[in-house]
């Protein structure tokens, strides 16, 4: 078998590529653009946009989301801001730079022309969401404010105070409802993509479950688009939301899409460390706290003194004296790595001992309680709802969790996947971040992509088919009748074991092993214990009420954990694989002496596109080898 | 901590639910109420039962799926999501009841589910700025005033859980309704639509059965965002300069007053 890994990316400088490309693609006539259909699952930031755009075109567009109305998705949780290069603090900040900044982020393995066009479009994306009525912050004379995030050394964070992207989000939703409301776009809520139907070589539409009445329904469409965002629910705590799932790309790679990089994945340096095994997921706080706030340890083992009573000289602040020049504002992968080996080193504080402080006792003496108020206040709010201390009067406690998933499905400049006619953006996609995802990046690029790219490249697709197919197909049969017995499989087990302890179980294996650091031998091992958790699954599993019950939450979640449960032995295969170390990517045996990661560019300059081969046989890897030539990797220093 | 938990369970709309009791013991003090239901629902799953069915998603208070009746309150007594209420607030051993929202613009799907879609629909009827995607003018040549801008935000921090409504007496959405109109018309961008914008979305709320307010003020008291009631009396002086002329609206038809 093979897989065209072919990225498309056009010839020329690579400021006029996404020009060049843009003046040769092919258009559709506005009178025919209702006659072509496309399916966008997933109602995110990426999902929405898209969905807006296209219908604003003229195509005809129907959405899906597993959530009771598409203001919901998980995108609306992001707090801290959304990059662009407007360069409005005069700090000499450019389309370059942006791009720097994110190819270095990325450890240098993403595909260079994906990201200076993303960096291209940011400043598109402010202009945009400010028309729809996003009320970005805003300096005193009524100017838009811009704030600083981790890893770079300009101020270049556009921001809803917190809430960024719930006010991005609902920008989107809104634009999608009034294409709703004009006729030219339809949501089905409350719907799960269970498959993708393929005919002739081409996506051609899903089988959907409404999740209300239980009943399997097929969809005919010209092109499918997946915006159905990360799989770091694969860990079982993290940061995302109960219902975030990889059951649509999966599904997806098992027809035929090659999934890329499937272990890179974040663990967000700052969250409120777990407290207790009921714990459901982990709760994000806003990597914009590092501005203000300082991260330390106690210098002693065994301290037990109130935070507030340890003086400056006993106090371990390990960024700072670590990353002088970066400080508190460090990439991710690199703040991470540093809570854990300070943690490991028995130096953690909290009820676990996995912690540590994000102090602001300074900043508001320096800067007074108004200004932080101003940045942070609703941040705050929230942490003391949650655990019930105040960070006025204490340090916050914070600890990495799994947070973004960097990997996704392999696709082209032109973000198709490997199967004609099956797009997929967001963090759906494996394209833009490389091995570590930068702050303030990720609503940048589902953004670009709904907005600007994808409405294009899907344009594109639409002028080069002509024939059309509807849902009375054989292949859609077919395929329902496949989803309708995988169903009927999950419900006939007749165990006693609920799927949330299965979850749990791989979630630790996958933590453990396939976490902040990885090695060969720990990776072997967890894919002997993910396989047995799955036999283990398969017989032993309970799943209350009926297939055809009206709204069976039972069913909906354990199908997901069962493709958890076949997706984290790809994950845990492509760790072992990748015998480097790369952004988020750590493998124990690819370390410098201080911990930092190493790269093999010899060997490992190239994005791992995994094919499925079956169920019991191995999957297969594909490589697209990375060519560097706006920057030359190097060694990336925070120092 | 032990609780006893009288839950509301209902197989679908058609029929009629009553409450279902159950004794749950050594629940962590830091567990949220979210949580709890897990535990239990694990254990009812285990012994051979039905999973007791309540939305959620984010759990950190912001999607606005969450939407229990906590001893008759929407989302509890303390102006949280559902999400964020925490165990360590209730009596140890005490009882509590849970509920679906109540309102009858909201029907019950199952268990604690409740059908939100009539909020879609008022949004649907003009909770946006009219635009397509593409270049727009460089933001900074309209400035808009940081007060200006802090009080758009103040109504447009609403999450769309429905607290308001099943607050309410008359089970009225004025609150949500009003918070985006209030949101979009206090913002330059909102300008040109903002008659009919009012308009539409108000007539709207009402097809779609909410009640009107009567200034009960339960929705801001129950308001997880803190939304102010303000923003009802500031829909309302726009309704009524709405209601004074004939517009034009987004199809080109003139409505008639």
């Amino acid at each position: 078998m093979s897989l065209d890994l072919d990225s498309g990316v056009p010839e020329g400088p690579i400021d006029e590529k996404w020009r060049n490309w843009l003046d040769a693609h092919k258009l559709v006539g506005p009178r025919n653009r209702a006659d072509n259909k496309v399916i966008v699952v997933g109602t995110g930031l990426a999902g929405a946009s898209a969905a807006a755009t296209m219908a604003g075109m003229g195509y005809t567009v129907e959405t899906f989301c597993y959530q009771d109305s598409a203001r919901r998705a998980h995108s609306i949780a992001a707090q801290g801001g959304i990059n662009a290069t407007k360069d409005y603090a005069n700090e000499g900040d450019s389309i370059h730079r942006l791009f720097v900044d994110t190819i270095k982020g990325g450890d240098f393995r993403s595909r260079e022309a994906n990201v200076w066009r993303l960096a291209e479009l940011s400043t598109q994306i402010i202009d945009q969401a400010v028309a729809q009525g996003v009320p970005f912050n805003r300096e005193y004379g009524g100017l838009l404010a811009t704030r600083s995030f981790g890893g770079v050394l300009v101020e270049r964070t556009f921001y809803c105070r917190g809430q960024t992207g719930q006010q991005l989000l609902l920008g989107a939703y809104q634009s999608l409802q009034q294409q709703v409301s004009d006729g030219r776009a339809t949501v089905n809520a409350r719907h799960e993509m269970l498959d993708l139907v393929i005919v002739d070589g081409r996506a051609r539409g899903i089988i959907a479950r409404d999740l209300v009445t239980g009943e399997l329904t097929a969809h005919a469409a010209d092109a499918v688009v997946l915006a159905t965002g990360g799989y770091c629910n694969v860990y079982y705590l993290s940061t995302n939301a109960m219902g975030c799932n990889v059951t649509a790309t999966w599904r997806a790679h098992k027809r035929g899409a090659g999934f890329a990089n499937p272990c890179f994945t974040q663990i967000h340096p700052t969250c409120i460390p777990q407290s207790g095994d009921y714990q459901s997921k982990l709760t994000l706080m806003s990597e914009s706290l590092r501005n203000d706030g300082r991260i330390w340890v106690p210098r002693d083992e065994g301290e037990s003194r109130d935070p507030s009573d340890i003086p400056d000289e006993e106090r371990y602040y390990y960024l700072e004296e670590r990353y002088p020049r970066f400080g508190n504002l460090v990439p991710r992968d690199v703040a991470s790595r540093a809570a854990k080996i300070v943690c490991d080193d028995g130096l953690g504080v909290g009820r676990t001992g996995r912690g540590v402080y994000l102090d602001f006792r300074d900043a508001i003496r320096d800067k007074g309680e108004e200004t932080i108020a101003g940045r942070y206040g609703n941040l705050f709010e929230m942490y003391e709802r949650i655990t019930g201390e105040s960070p006025w009067e204490t340090p916050m406690k914070i600890y990495p969790a799994p947070h973004y998933s960097m990997g996704g499905l392999w696709v082209d400049y032109g973000l198709q996947t490997t199967i004609p006619g099956l797009f997929a953006i967001g963090e759906a996609n494996f394209s833009d971040h490389g091995a570590n995802r930068l702050g303030a990046s990720a609503m940048m690029q589902c953004l670009a992509d709904g907005y600007f790219i994808l409405p294009h490249c899907v344009t594109d697709y639409l002028a080069g088919i002509e024939d059309d197919v509807d849902a009375s197909h054989e292949e859609f049969g077919r395929t329902r009748d496949r989803c309708s017995d995988g169903v009927d499989e999950l419900m006939g087990i007749g165990g006693s074991t609920p799927a949330t302890v299965f979850h749990r179980e791989l979630g630790s294996v996958m933590l453990d092993r396939c976490g902040i650091s990885r090695d060969a031998d720990g990776l072997r091992s967890a894919i002997d214990d993910v396989r047995s958790i799955r036999e283990r699954f398969w017989s032993d599993l309970r799943v209350d009420g009926e297939a055809g019950d009206n709204l069976n939450q039972s069913l909906e979640y354990t199908g997901r954990v069962a493709d958890f449960l076949e997706f984290a032995e790809l994950m845990c295969v492509d760790a072992l694989d990748r015998d480097e170390s790369a952004g988020c990517h750590l493998r124990a045996e690819h370390q410098s002496e201080e911990g930092e990661a190493v790269r093999d560019d010899d060997n490992y300059a190239h994005t791992s596109v995994w094919e499925y081969t079956g169920p019991d046989s191995a999957p297969e890897l594909h490589t697209e080898q990375l060519e560097f030539e706006v920057v030359e990797p190097s060694t990336r220093s925070y120092k | 901590m032990n609780f006893v938990l009288d839950v509301w369970r209902q197989t679908d709309g058609s029929e009629a639910g009553a409450f279902e009791r159950h004794e749950v013991e050594d629940i962590d003090p830091d567990a949220s109420m979210l949580e709890m239901l897990d535990v239990l629902n694990e254990r009812i799953i285990s012994e051979g039962g039905s999973a007791i069915a309540f939305d959620s998603d984010c759990r950190e208070g912001i999607c606005g799926s969450c939407s229990l009746l906590i001893d008759g309150y929407p989302h509890g007594p303390r102006q949280v999501t559902s999400c964020q209420v925490f165990m360590r607030d209730f009596p140890d051993g005490s009882g509590i009841k849970i509920e679906p929202f109540r309102s009858s613009a909201f029907g019950v799907i199952r268990d604690l589910v409740v059908d939100r879609s009539p909020l879609d629909r008022i949004v649907q009827a003009g909770g946006y700025i009219s635009e397509t995607s593409g270049p727009k003018p460089e933001p900074n040549s309209n400035p808009i005033h940081p007060e200006v801008q802090e009080a758009a935000m103040d109504a447009s921090i609403c999450i769309g859980c429905g607290a308001c409504v099943a607050a309410c007496p008359n089970g009225s959405a004025m609150l949500f309704t009003g918070a985006k109109v209030s949101h979009l018309s206090s913002l330059p961008q909102g300008e040109p639509e903002r008659k009919h914008r009012v308009r539409s979305m108000v007539r709207r709320h009402d097809a779609e059965g909410f009640g009107g307010c009567t200034n009960h003020g339960e929705c801001q008291a129950a308001c997880p965002q803190e939304i102010s009631i303000k923003v009802i009396g500031e829909m309302n002086t726009e309704y009524r300069h709405a209601m004074l002329e004939k517009l034009r609206a987004r199809d080109g038809s003139i409505e008639p007053l």
